[in-house]
């Protein structure tokens, strides 16, 4: 095998599945029962009568297996479409986090400026903490999240990763009514 | 409309299913237009055309047993384990081609069945199992006997539903039963609350039906038809190859008949070597010339010494199994491959191939094949690899040395298929899991598709005796023989109590040498020796124990009592348990040790020394 071939490469899939009990836990089982990887993984209703759900997921893989995961995914009965965001073309991916630092004076100061620069907005405060709500690609929140710890006390709840292809095609059209 | 003389006949009958007095509940009165969820199963599984349903009662299930009490068009088998339910189902879908339904209670029910359920999702065999489930308001209470089955049985089956929905019923047991059988097959399980199957619903009429059929052919429909482009390039490589091999599988046999008859046409005419996995065996005669006798760990020497050093491989509804392939980085080094499987995810999972085909098996055959008469050009002159194969034929891989009055193993089988040959018995066999199984699969040489059930992918000792009830009651008046060891017979043995009550006349014939062969033989290669826990104490007289079921036991000790003992066997119509005494520590030959290649194959107990097994090998199963 090539080096090209053993070496492991992130991969954003997009899956539009039935929006039924049960589907989310097929989709996770069927990653934790043949080993692959999830780094991130997002699911919500997407249509208007709540049928379809659209699942994103990050994985990383030889592309021998992501080629698997992808395959496994597309044979499940309540999955309607798989799309690899990684392999055609370009895509765009965005996370939200919510961000709480608990500090007081000179670092409180510093944590509300670089909020600025990073164009969080502020969603709570009281005289010792923040609430920053921040959006962007995961490199960015994680930065973010790192010059938080260095000013105070911090928790974060992330939303894991929704991705879309560039353009104007559809992977996955939602219905009109 | 009731008939109302039949229900009083049920209810005076002396015995069997009529003794059992009809229920009183106005709930189950027949003549008003409402039907019971019960009822409304069992008007789906008669429309789909089922005949036969394994199972077992219990509380959560009773109002489909209720049911099923009035119906006389749904033969119900009441096995002893639930387990057993789901083999026989599977004998009985791999030997008629037809679904397979089991019904099982909630809780240890639905649980005992998840052995059976995850063989038949390993094999591809396509199963409904209606499971009993406590009703919807106490789902998750630790009611008595729930269990989370969709939970449980979400990794082992194809597919699987809880119905909470009345209204969802008709739908999802269309939609089950579809895609219990189309694509790939495999087994779907439906959990029924007990509220849901008490409830009432408008009777459906033929338009109902007929759209949930069409809406689940909608939701589930897998591709069959192979690309054209793909099948042009196949026959390109077919017509270059100086060293072809064809190498199918199961997928063969359930694509149907007709697969099976265009591979042979495929074989002979190319005149292509051909070899065929465990699952795959009967596709091609064993008679055929050009068959080379199964592939993998104990196939012959020269299918593997073909597949190692072919040019160009064609796989057809097979899936790179590690028991075929062996060491995957050493696997065929040097040959071009053509994969064509219905399930794109069995494509380059093991081995990565050139041309990958999404398609039914039978479909792209009769595709190649139309394919192949268009061109003027035949495929090459492949003498010198057919000198070359026959030179590893001469090896005679499969010899076995009977000598003397203990009965080789190898042997007892031989004689059995050589016997059932002379009588020109149709014979189905299945088989329990281990050395003997592999050894039927070597010296039982199947003529026919769906003659051979056993238990692949799992490997589940115990499925050959309730998988022969099943290819029993599929196929009544034909010669079934469960080929078993006896240490797999008593993992469910208390199906004999089943073969009693049905008169099934079934043929066990035990190859016994008292040790867990299989795993014996392991130890003896691999674990130096050390025979831990693999020797079965206490065994039973299992003459007596036929007796005391009121079948008939027979036993042969010595080679000179077995052909006897062969013809009582086959010439007895009721069921018969055979106790074949066989040499001990026989070992099953050949083989590819763990972690090695087609070309490294152990031959014979001599064999052994020169090639130890590495480490990498050593943590292999």
């Amino acid at each position: 095998m090539t080096s090209e071939a053993k070496s492991e490469i992130r991969h954003t899939l997009s899956v539009l599945v039935d929006n039924e009990p049960g589907v989310l836990g097929r989709v996770v089982g069927l990653f934790s029962g043949r080993g692959y990887n999830i780094e991130s993984l997002t699911v919500s209703a997407v249509d208007e009568e709540g049928m379809l759900s659209r699942i994103s997921i990050i994985t990383r893989g030889t592309p021998m297996v992501v080629e698997q995961i992808k395959a496994q995914l597309a044979r499940m009965v309540p999955v309607h479409k798989v799309v690899d965001l990684t392999s055609f073309g370009g895509h765009i991916e965005r996370e939200l986090a919510l961000v709480k630092i608990v500090n007081t004076g000179v670092e409180r100061v510093e944590a509300l400026r670089i909020a600025d620069t990073f164009r969080a907005h502020t969603l709570d405060s009281t005289l010792e903490s923040f609430v920053f709500e921040i959006t962007g690609n995961s490199e960015k929140l994680t930065a973010f999240v790192a010059l938080m710890r260095a000013l105070g006390k911090v928790e974060v709840a992330r939303t894991g990763v929704s991705a879309i292809s560039r353009g104007r095609q559809l992977d996955m059209p939602v219905a009109t009514p | 409309m009731m008939d109302i003389s039949k229900t009083r006949d049920m209810q005076t009958a002396p015995s069997g299913r009529g003794a059992k007095p009809m229920p009183a509940s106005p709930k189950y009165k027949a003549d008003t237009d409402d039907v019971s969820g019960a009822d409304l199963v069992l008007s789906v599984l008669e429309d789909l055309g089922v005949e036969v349903i394994f199972g077992y009662p219990g509380g959560a299930v009773l109002p489909i047993y209720d049911a099923l009490f009035e119906r006389n068009a749904l033969k119900h088998i009441l096995v002893r384990h639930e387990q057993a339910a789901v083999h026989a189902a599977e004998g009985y879908a791999r030997s008629t081609g037809r679904l397979g339904v089991v019904l099982v209670t909630s809780g240890p029910g639905a649980t005992n069945a998840v052995t059976g359920l995850t063989d038949a999702l390993m094999d591809s065999v396509p199963i409904l199992c209606l499971a009993g489930q406590v009703p919807t308001h106490l789902i998750g209470n630790d009611a008595f006997q729930e269990a989370d089955t969709v939970g449980i049985t979400r990794p082992c089956t194809k597919h699987n539903y809880l119905v909470k929905q009345g209204d969802r019923l008709l739908s999802v047991l269309y939609e089950a039963a579809h895609v219990a059988m189309a694509g790939r097959p495999g087994p779907v399980v439906v959990d029924l609350p007990k509220d849901i199957q008490l409830e009432r619903f408008p009777k459906p009429d033929a338009s109902v039906r007929q759209a949930a059929r069409k809406n689940a052919v909608r939701r589930y429909s897998p591709a069959t038809k192979p690309d054209p482009a793909a099948i042009t390039k196949v026959v390109d490589m077919m017509l270059a190859a100086k060293r072809p091999v064809i190498y199918a599988g199961g997928g063969v046999i359930n694509s149907g008949i007709p697969a099976t008859k265009h591979l042979q046409e495929l074989v002979n005419a190319t005149g292509f070597p051909t070899t065929l996995t465990l699952m795959g065996l009967g596709a091609v005669p064993a008679t055929n010339p050009h068959f080379l006798g199964m592939l993998g760990m104990h196939g012959t020497y020269e299918a593997n010494m073909a597949m190692y050093h072919c040019d160009m491989m064609l796989n057809i509804g097979a899936r790179f199994d590690d028991r075929v392939t062996g060491k995957t980085a050493g696997f065929s080094p040097n040959s071009r491959k053509i994969h064509i499987d219905i399930d794109p995810s069995s494509i380059n999972k093991n081995i990565r191939v050139e041309l990958p085909i999404v398609a039914d098996a039978g479909e792209a055959m009769a595709a190649i094949l139309a394919e192949l008469k268009k061109r003027k050009k035949s495929v090459q002159n492949i003498a010198p690899w057919r000198k070359q194969i026959d030179g590893w034929r001469e090896v005679r891989c499969l010899d076995y040395d009977q000598s003397g009055e203990v009965i080789k193993p190898q042997y007892a089988i031989h004689r059995l298929w050589q016997k059932c040959q002379e009588q020109k018995k149709d014979v189905y066999v299945t088989t329990e899991v281990g050395q003997h199984q592999m050894w039927a699969a070597q010296y039982f040489s199947f003529d026919k598709p769906m003659h051979w059930m056993t238990s692949g992918g799992l490997g589940t000792m115990g499925y050959g005796l309730p998988s022969a009830m099943g290819v029993q009651i599929g196929n009544p008046n034909k010669l079934v023989v469960d080929i078993a060891g006896e240490a797999s017979f008593m993992m469910t043995m208390q199906e004999l109590s089943t073969i009693a009550q049905y008169k099934l006349p079934v043929k066990v014939y035990i190859i016994n040498n008292q040790w867990m062969g299989m795993v014996r033989q392991w130890q003896e290669l691999i674990h130096g020796g050390r025979y831990s826990e693999s020797y079965c104490e206490s065994l039973p007289d299992f003459v007596k124990l036929a007796e005391c079921f009121g079948m008939k036991g027979l036993i042969a000790k010595t080679a000179s009592e077995l052909d006897g003992v062969i013809d009582t066997m086959l010439g007895h119509d009721g069921p018969v348990l055979v106790d074949v005494r066989v040499a001990k520590e026989e070992n099953c030959f050949p083989m590819i040790p763990s972690g090695a290649c087609h070309n490294e194959m152990l031959l014979g107990p001599n064999d052994k020394a020169s090639k130890p097994v590495d480490e990498e090998g050593m943590v292999l199963v």
